[in-house]
């Protein structure tokens, strides 16, 4: 209320009031002015239930309504990925183990065919050794019988000489004999 | 504002109130008469609560945002918080008075807030407007009550449940609180605005006195706060009971 205009409106409506005979102090009761406003509140009631039936009300509901949906399909996707992601480790899990399977069969087969390599290898080296051994052997054997034949005819050629020597005369069957049976016993 | 107006009566010596002042309606150009298309305080008022009403129900919904901004969060939440009422006090089948009863309640709400702005006119502080806003209640409630269950909505005045002798005690009785109805719907609302302006304006007015001006600060302000509830508290009342006698027009009998 404006201070300077107070005074001169409550004489106004004083004056007023006291014209149209309704009682003074109480404007409310001043039912000259009841026209007006209600004029004029039925024209604002009329202009909101306007603007919140036809604008504001559904406009509203339908973003609440949105909403609503947004988050119940929300929730679903949620859903779906939280069950895609319990498959995509079952998946995982699977495969971990999968690969675990082959990789011990891996290892189970090339221990395998290592082990018959090296048991391959094994027997062919000690075939070669057996060969080598034999092959010695064998060499052995002839420097021996090589030698005993040197040695007999050494002792023959060296018994005939010694006979000659003692100025004996012998023949030589008999020299060769007697160095035969030497040697033999 | 009260203050001053208090102080310059004040210096024309002694305490002067005048609490009522502030409901006087007035021609907003010129002084002429009030007729009833003029253009008064109240007219701007009403018009303001209007465009109030229009930049939190419109403008802050435009964006449609599924997440809201502040004022979009208030908008919605005066919608749920009357559609709720509706729906748990009316019923379900009383939805379609949903917009009604939201242009009720938004235009009672914004007018009491911005009657609690300095200087400016409280238009629910006037019986003309809550009476015309009572006895549309009334008359709605009246008319479809009787539109849509005939003549088994004087079933309202007929308690079924009381003994029989009692019943046309019980139906006098029901009737006269059916007509008192609109009265004290409108009267509640509109003293209980008046009545807090007023306290206000006369805590104001001895403000004028140097002593007990600071006491007068205090009051008013804790009457202020008061005030801030009430505005709301008798906008929810007011549609609150709106709901309840459209329930009766919906549901007739005990």
């Amino acid at each position: 209320m404006a201070t300077e205009h107070g005074d001169g409106l409550a004489d106004a409506t004083g004056v007023a009031e006291h014209a149209a005979g309704s009682a003074p102090g109480m404007p409310q009761l001043n039912f000259d002015h009841w026209g007006n406003q209600i004029f004029w509140l039925i024209v604002t009631l009329v202009v909101i239930y306007f603007i919140l039936s036809r604008v504001a009300l559904p406009r509203i509901g339908a973003v609440l309504a949105e909403r609503a949906g947004t988050i119940t399909n929300d929730i679903a996707a949620a859903e779906d990925l939280k069950q895609k992601a319990v498959e995509a480790e079952a998946a995982y899990e699977k495969a971990l183990a999968d690969a675990r399977v082959e990789a011990n069969e891996i290892i189970a087969k090339t221990r395998a065919e290592i082990q018959a390599e090296l048991d391959e290898a094994t027997a062919k080296a000690d075939a070669e050794i057996a060969a080598k051994t034999a092959e010695g052997e064998k060499a052995i054997a002839e420097i021996r019988a090589n030698a005993m034949e040197s040695v007999e005819a050494v002792a023959k050629d060296t018994a005939a000489a010694v006979v000659a020597g003692l100025g004996f005369s012998a023949d030589a069957k008999d020299v060769d004999k007697a160095v035969a049976d030497r040697m033999k016993g | 504002m009260a203050t001053e107006a208090a102080e310059a009566h004040g210096e024309e010596g002694g305490l002067v109130f005048h609490p009522m002042d502030q409901f006087i309606v007035k021609p907003l150009f010129g002084d002429g008469e009030v007729h009833w298309y003029t253009i008064t305080n109240a007219t701007l008022w009403m018009f303001l609560a209007v465009v109030a009403m229009t930049i939190l129900m419109v403008l802050m919904t435009s964006r449609r945002a599924t997440i809201p901004s502040k004022g979009q969060s208030i908008a919605e939440m005066a919608y749920g918080f009357v559609y709720k009422m509706v729906e748990d006090v009316a019923g379900k089948d009383a939805v379609g008075f949903f917009p009604y009863v939201m242009t009720l309640f938004m235009f009672i709400v914004f007018a009491n807030f911005l009657g609690l702005i300095p200087m400016s006119f409280t238009t629910t502080s006037h019986f003309a407007v809550t009476v015309v806003l009572a006895l549309a209640v009334f008359l709605t409630v009246t008319i479809y009550g009787f539109m849509k269950n005939g003549a088994k909505f004087l079933g309202l005045f007929w308690v079924s449940s009381a003994p029989l002798p009692l019943r046309p005690i019980l139906a006098v009785i029901e009737l006269i609180s059916y007509f008192v109805r609109p009265v004290s719907h409108s009267i509640r609302l509109a003293g209980n605005v008046m009545a807090g302006h007023a306290v206000i304006k006369v805590f104001a007015g001895f403000a004028a006195i140097a002593v007990i001006s600071p006491v007068s600060v205090v009051a008013i302000t804790a009457m202020y706060g008061l005030e801030v509830l009430v505005a709301f508290i008798q906008a929810y009342v007011f549609t609150i009971l709106t709901c309840v006698y459209l329930k009766d027009a919906l549901h007739p009998g005990h």
